[in-house]
């Protein structure tokens, strides 16, 4: 596998911190929507090496985060049932609802199983047909292509025992919501290469029409990242706004219309809640009507779940980009990887754990430099 | 010393472990959790921070008569049993021997407890004492004694195996953290990461074609030869779980120093870090059984080098870093592309991102 040391390659990397350099004249603003792309910011010090004109506000584009508070209560009441295999992502399980979370829930008995793929939970679905596994389907538009296949997957085999706990998130709604904004500070956006991938470049155009703001697809090593943010500064210096494709290796302008016809077929667009931000309309996909028998939420009664954030959690503004992570009060004190008050501590991918893992430091001074 | 009931209200500093009133998978997981559990719970209740085990060495110093001894034990519940490279026996001899040898020990004497549950194949548990058998013998220790109990089947997962091992000391040598000091280079005897992904690879659910092999190795030949040598070493550690991020933070706060490394020096063969990039994880936290981290004298660095490259053991051993007297307590990294960043103790057992 290649991409890896080619896409962080010093000396390129140094030629286009260089090209920035040379082409900032003024402060800008610029927003990297996806949290992988904030991973790599701040993993590679990225953040440190631009001007100090250019401003990076982290993007809401964490969908660990963003999952709404009731959805994670509702998981972890189904997961806590005695009949129920729980499959989930990763760094799903170590997010905080109200109390506690599904690694707790795993600890206390219940059958919780972290999958690498979705399809994981439908052989356990046919390898265990007398227990109910429920996979719990979040992400952006690039997870849901293989989610959805997972429920035509459970039809064909005629699965009774297999359910999906839906709740996936769209990032153009979430970008015009905060172009909307009324403290809109974004003069550009990074947008996420993966989302492109399956969904194309389409649903750009509008927005850039509309609000006249640089938007270019961008990819995820280093190297993607600088030449995503070289692209939207030298438009913001030469007063255009346009939409660009700097991740061309994995992104067309059509996206992947197989991946979309499986969506189309499985979900319906809905209004969805986006933990720390609010509602915003029809941000979402569910499972449409002709896959209802497939919904967790149809399947168990867990009651009505009403739940509260922390008043001391400030990740709504943090993924709205209106403070970074070190300037909430909880911040490294309150608020850390092992005791989090908001999801965006906890996924990887979260803007408040990487700065807290990788910038504990203030700018740490390297002896050898 | 007198005994006083177990009151949760006078452990040392109680607030950590209520996060968890429950044993959560991360409390071995080699991170920060783990640390916890035996700061707060398990060392008040062994003696407290003026006790031998307040080292909190892999393996703890100690003196009998005239003889300084390293002695240390661990568990072994890899899942699954058998995975590229190697297996639970090499895991249970390699893992303590390993232990014993970074404190500068000769390993010599080892004992194995197994935990056995009802239905295990009588088949699978003889290829696991050959294994064990083969194992000792390479690294030249002998297994003397040994205990078996047997669980109800669902009460365990086929087979644990805890082994724990004795070494001598030879006078004059002298390892650990109060060795530490400003200008120390940091060496890794070979290419990391291999061991955790191996196992990875083969993890229910998660088969992916690899080629990856276990780098499970018994790691005293290359300790005798880096003393032998008369190379200046001040610390070594075996970056088991947790990885070379855990022991670069272990050792940069017991010595109360920075350690700095170049990630483009950390030796990362391809398929881990391509596996790492996929699945969210950082090769610096990834699980190693068969290499060492040693902290040299500056001015005996190529030496070291030298001499580990001699061993097929070492032939991959590289400097990644420094010890530096700023930052104490923290390892700061500089990234590929000129950045820095802190790396930090791992929490607990890695999570796959999701995408």
């Amino acid at each position: 596998m290649k991409y890896l040391d080619e896409f962080a390659d010093p000396e390129l990397a140094r030629g286009l911190l260089d090209d920035i350099a040379r082409t900032v004249t003024r402060p800008w603003s610029i927003m990297e929507v996806c949290g992988g792309q904030t991973h790599t910011i701040i993993r590679n010090g990225i953040d440190q090496l631009l001007p100090d004109d250019v401003t990076l506000i982290h993007g809401p584009g964490c969908p660990v985060c963003v999952t709404p508070l009731e959805t994670i209560d509702r998981a972890l009441a189904i997961a806590a049932r005695p009949e129920v295999i729980f499959c989930t992502f990763g760094d799903m399980a170590r997010v905080p609802g109200s109390n506690g979370d599904l690694l707790s829930v795993k600890a206390a008995g219940g059958d919780v199983r972290l999958v690498y793929s979705p399809l994981d939970a439908v052989h356990l679905a046919r390898q265990f047909p007398e227990r109910e596994v429920v996979f719990f389907a979040i992400g952006f538009e690039t997870t849901a292509p293989a989610n959805a296949m997972t429920v035509q997957m459970a039809r064909r085999l005629e699965l009774t025992n297999f359910s999906l706990l839906v709740s996936h998130v769209l990032v153009p709604p979430a970008m015009t919501a905060i172009l909307e904004a009324p403290r809109r500070r974004v003069q550009g956006f990074l947008a996420a290469g993966h989302v492109c991938t399956v969904m194309g470049m389409a649903q750009y155009v509008p927005l850039v029409e509309r609000y006249q703001v640089p938007i270019v697809v961008t990819g995820f090593e280093p190297l993607d990242v600088l030449e995503g943010i070289r692209r939207v500064l030298a438009q913001l210096e030469e007063g255009r706004a346009e939409l660009e494709n700097a991740y061309p290796r994995a992104v067309s302008f059509e996206g992947n219309p197989t991946a979309r016809r499986v969506v189309d077929e499985v979900f319906e667009v809905c209004d969805r809640q986006w933990r720390g931000i609010g509602l915003i309309p029809r941000s979402g996909w569910r499972l449409a009507p002709a896959f209802a028998e497939f919904d967790a939420e149809q399947r168990f009664d867990v009651g009505s779940i009403v739940a509260e954030e922390s008043p001391r959690c400030r990740s709504g503004e943090v993924l709205q980009g209106h403070i970074t992570p070190p300037q909430c009060e909880a911040f490294g004190t309150g608020c850390t990887p092992r005791s989090p008050l908001g999801a965006p501590m906890v996924s990887s991918e979260g803007a408040c754990a990487a700065y807290y893992q990788f910038r504990r430091l203030n700018g740490p001074a390297l002896a050898s430099s | 010393m007198t005994t006083t009931p177990l009151d949760p209200q006078n452990w040392s500093c109680p607030v950590p472990l209520r996060d968890h009133p429950t044993i959560v998978m991360g409390h071995g997981g080699g991170g920060r959790l783990g640390a916890e559990l035996i700061e707060h719970l398990f060392l008040p209740a062994f003696g407290g921070t003026g006790s031998i085990l307040a080292q909190l060495g892999d393996a703890a110093v100690v003196q009998a008569g005239a003889a300084r001894l390293a002695f240390s034990t661990d568990s072994f519940v890899v899942r699954p049993r058998f995975f590229p490279g190697g297996n639970l026996g090499d895991l249970a001899i390699n893992g303590t021997v390993n232990d014993v040898a970074m404190t500068g020990a000769v390993p010599l004497f080892l004992s194995a407890g197994f935990v056995l549950e009802e239905g295990l194949a009588l088949d699978e548990l003889g290829i696991l004492a050959q294994t064990m058998g083969a194992a000792a013998r390479r690294a030249g220790v002998e297994v003397v004694t040994g205990d078996t109990k047997v669980v109800d089947a669902g009460h365990g997962d086929g087979a644990y195996i805890t082994t724990a091992g004795v070494g001598l000391i030879a006078p004059g040598v002298d390892l650990g953290p109060h060795r530490v000091q400003p200008g120390d280079v940091v060496l890794v005897s070979g290419p990391i990461g291999l061991h955790g992904i191996a196992v990875l690879s083969v993890r229910d659910g998660f088969e992916f074609g690899s080629e990856i092999l276990s780098d499970t190795a018994p790691l005293n030949g290359l300790v005798a030869a880096l003393l032998a040598a008369g190379v200046d070493v001040h610390m070594m550690r075996d970056p088991t779980r947790g990885g070379v991020a855990a022991i670069l933070n272990e050792i940069a706060a017991s010595s109360d120093t920075g350690v700095e490394i170049v990630e483009r020096s950390v030796p990362v063969p391809e398929p881990v870090s391509a596996a790492c990039s996929l699945l969210g994880l950082d090769p610096l936290e990834v699980a190693n059984e068969g290499r060492l981290v040693a902290f040299v004298g500056r001015d005996d660095a190529d030496h070291a080098l030298e001499v580990l490259r001699s061993d097929p053991l070492g032939v991959g051993a590289t400097a990644i870093g420094q010890v530096v007297a700023e930052h104490a307590g923290v390892v700061v990294a500089r990234t590929g592309i000129g950045g820095t960043r802190v790396v930090d103790l791992p929490l607990s057992e890695q999570l796959p991102r999701i995408c």
